[in-house]
């Protein structure tokens, strides 16, 4: 069947606010990565669902699709339409389209108006629709009290008539999320986004929601995009389901096929993690490490590599993964203090690329020598300046000359030298010693070990992400596919 | 086995612009030493009150009647000065949102440093930073962390830290409020690993309030039921969740959604209003298997068998 929405390789960046100063210094713009090359398509009539973790993009992806973020990247095609950057007129209709019920019903509503009125207002904004797809302009003479109970009824909260009068005060929690969901299909949209619509809901009337929207479904043909961390819901009401992982999807397929063979291990992870109701099957859980990382840079290759249980050496590894082999490290006081000593403060450690230096030290006088000759240099300079303008400048600059020739030579000390270059032999010696106790994976990755200048470096082969694959049902990126 | 936490005929009123509200209603409750009870219910059913009530950090509208015992002594009858030096030192607490809990404007280290000198003033700031490296470790985060901000760190950092802060005196009662619900299922379930290994190290109790009854069944030795205020049905974790007997429970466990779940059931009806007083059984309107003696008579509470439970309800 023709997709009612197609999404392809949408991509939304939001840029990091950076102060003056770094601005005039620092180097490239740094980007939160929220979506990156997402695509996806979706039937008349299908709920799909998008899981995953909080800052993995999907409700960047929910924002944009009804216009309250624009993508940075790739299309979005609604019924054959392009409808990524829309005019400000088209933008109207499409909000009469694509619907949208957020998490938090308290926030959703006006608490100044009554819900009858927080329903009337959207007629009056778009018109009262009718079978034909028309909408009919509301006129101040036009009645709709009885168009909004009818609503108010469609969504379960009857007597209507009644509810029609209260404030968003005298409402529980599921009934405003009632409201909420009444004033979005009051204007008859073919497509629903669902942003955790059931997450501020108590327990035990979660499901009267989640009955709502599949009764609303049957009765008037939408379309849910059905956004969720919550994966054992998902599995209940949807029919295909996109598992993301920072910013991209991880795997996607039908429900059926994801939850009997999932095949990303993040999917695993995520199913493993669930608590069971059932004390009876508790059992030791086999987690990922850490947390999800930074979205400014996400990690290379695969983003899921550094947290991966089966993670193999062609994964991605970067030299970041350095640092947090050294975190790990630190835990035991002992390991800190001499991985402290050989390799010296974190500052002295950075990376560029696929490359991690470690500065051992310099040639050349000593620091505080340097710059207590430079101060002298400085002073008498000025004081003789003071006198003889011309002179002064003169012996000013020939005494920082002077001083720059001195250090040059300091630096060409064969002892200096032959001292430095064993000091960087140790640190890499030391490094490598690090490296191995990496877990397999990581440590099988690391290319390269090698010193030059006072700087000793690992070079790793860069790496490109996996893709998304078809596997059997699903389509999964992962390099073990 | 010793009884650690016990609270006898408790009730917790707050004064509103309405009317009293009546958040907890003659509860006993009773926490054996080494135990983990598990506390669940819906929101406002009183579970964080009753938090709150047992360090008595409720907000000033709220008058509190009955006993707490902990230990020897009679927490509602301490002068304020001695339950502040309780708090932190014998009974802890961590709460959900870890971010707010932490001062945003002090270094971790800062915090550490602070709450030891709460209770011990003369503290040197060398002696209590190494007091933090030995708990953080506890708890795997490196030591460079205390150098930094809470919003440089992780909400499982976060909660990693708030934890850490709360086992500085070796508490024996830790009270943890919805301690996972502001994070992401894989984090919940590293967090829930680290507090059970602490809680064995550490030799705590720990009275776990939660909405998830999942957490519950996969954490606690013991589970209590909140409704209303009142505790409906207490007892042994497996005894409870094989066979549930007050109706809240039973519906409870069933509008749960888990990967099994095959249809979707829900309690008909709200939670009643905890203003004003309260006639025969609170479940009575929701409730399958009322009987008309529920509408006016308090439900008596009865043993459950074999698990030392009990359970609030006309029918048994």
């Amino acid at each position: 069947m023709e997709p009612i929405l197609e999404v392809r390789d949408l991509t939304v960046h939001f840029p990091v606010f950076k102060g003056f100063i770094q601005r005039l210094f620092g180097g490239a713009d740094a980007k939160v990565h929220a979506v990156d090359n997402v695509s996806f398509s979706i039937a008349p009539g299908e709920i799909l669902g998008l899981v995953g973790e909080s800052g993995c993009g999907k409700s960047t992806i929910a924002r944009t699709l009804v216009g309250l973020t624009s993508a940075t990247g790739g299309t979005i095609v609604y019924k054959g339409r392009d409808i990524t950057r829309p005019k400000p007129k088209e933008r109207k209709v499409l909000h009469e389209q694509i619907q949208i019920v957020f998490q938090d019903p308290h926030a959703a509503l006006n608490p100044a108006i009554t819900i009858g009125e927080a329903i009337a207002d959207v007629l009056r904004t778009h018109g009262i629709p009718s079978p034909d797809g028309t909408r009919a302009p509301v006129t101040s003479q036009t009645p709709l009290r009885p168009v909004v109970n009818q609503v108010l009824e469609d969504v379960g909260l009857h007597p209507a008539d009644l509810f029609h009068d209260k404030y968003p005060r005298e409402l529980s929690g599921g009934q405003k999320q009632r409201v909420v969901l009444g004033r979005v299909i009051a204007l008859r949209p073919s497509i629903v986004i669902a942003d955790e619509p059931v997450a501020m809901l108590d327990m035990s009337i979660r499901a009267h929601v989640l009955r709502l929207l599949l009764d609303l479904r049957a009765k008037y043909g939408l379309t849910y995009i059905f956004i969720t961390h919550d994966l054992a819901t998902a599995k209940l009401i949807c029919e295909r389901i996109a598992i993301m992982y920072l910013g991209q999807i991880a795997e996607i397929g039908t429900t059926r096929s994801v939850y009997a063979h999932p095949k990303h291990p993040y999917t695993k992870a995520l199913l493993e993690a669930i608590p069971v109701p059932d004390p009876d099957r508790r059992h030791e859980k086999k987690l990922p490490k850490g947390e999800v990382p930074n979205a400014v840079n996400p990690p290379a290759g695969c983003r899921f590599h550094p947290r991966c249980p089966v993670a193999t050496p062609t994964c991605g590894w970067e030299p970041r993964d350095v640092f947090e082999l050294l975190d790990r490290r630190a835990l035991d006081v002992e390991t800190r203090n001499r991985d402290e000593e050989a390799l010296g403060p974190r500052e002295s450690i950075t990376t560029d690329g696929q490359t991690l230096r470690i500065r051992a030290g310099k040639t050349g006088l000593p620091r505080t020598q340097k710059w207590l000759m430079a101060l002298f240099v400085l002073v008498a300079g000025t004081a003789e300046g003071a006198f003889v303008a011309a002179v002064g400048i003169a012996v000013l600059l020939s005494g920082f000359l002077t001083l720059l020739m001195t250090d040059r030579l300091a630096r060409r000390d064969p002892f200096e030298i032959r001292q430095l270059a064993s000091k960087t032999e140790r640190v890499r010696a030391y490094l490598g010693e690090v490296l191995t106790t990496a877990p397999e994976p990581m440590a099988r990755a690391v290319g390269q070990l090698a010193t030059a200048d006072g700087v000793a470096f690992v070079e790793y082969s860069p790496t490109s992400d996996p893709g998304l694959r078809k596997v059997q049902e699903t389509e999964v990126r992962c390099v073990l596919y | 086995m010793a009884i650690l936490l016990e609270t006898k005929g408790l009730n917790v009123i707050f004064r509103t612009q309405n009317g009293d509200l009546h958040a907890v209603r003659d509860l006993d409750l009773s926490l054996p030493e080494g135990v983990t009870l598990g506390l669940v219910g819906e929101s406002g059913c009183g579970k964080s009150t009753l938090g709150r009530a047992i360090l008595r950090i409720l907000q000033e509208n709220a008058t509190m009647t009955g006993s707490i015992r902990f230990g020897a002594m009679d927490l509602l009858a301490l002068p304020r000065e001695e339950t502040r030096q309780i708090r932190g030192r014998n009974i802890a607490m961590i709460f959900q949102d870890p971010m707010t809990r932490l001062n945003p404007l002090m270094r971790i280290r800062d915090h550490f440093i602070e709450t030891i000198r709460a209770h011990e003033a003369d503290t040197t700031k060398e002696a209590a930073l190494k007091r933090a490296e030995k708990v953080l470790a506890d708890v795997r985060v490196p030591p460079d962390r205390m150098r930094m901000y809470p919003h440089e760190l992780s909400g499982g950092m976060r909660q990693r830290i708030m934890i850490a802060l709360a086992l500085l005196f070796n508490p024996t009662l830790l009270i943890a409020d919805e301690p996972t619900t502001a994070l992401d299922v894989i984090v919940e379930s590293q967090i829930l690993e680290l507090l059970r290994s602490i809680m064995k190290d550490y030799n705590m109790s720990v009275l776990l309030i939660t909405h998830n009854l999942g957490l519950v069944a996969e954490f606690a030795d013991r589970v209590a039921v909140m409704y209303a205020g009142r505790i409906v049905e207490e007892g042994e974790t497996h005894r409870l969740f094989r066979n549930p007997m007050h109706p809240y429970t039973q519906g409870l466990l069933k509008s749960v959604i888990d990967l099994e779940t095959a249809d979707l059931y829900s309690i008909p009806g709200y939670p009643p209003s905890l203003l004003g007083p309260s006639v025969g059984c609170p479940y009575y309107p929701r409730c399958e298997k009322r009987m008309d003696i529920c509408k006016t008579v308090d439900p008596p509470l009865r043993p459950t068998g074999d698990d030392g439970g009990t359970v609030l309800c006309h029918l048994y």
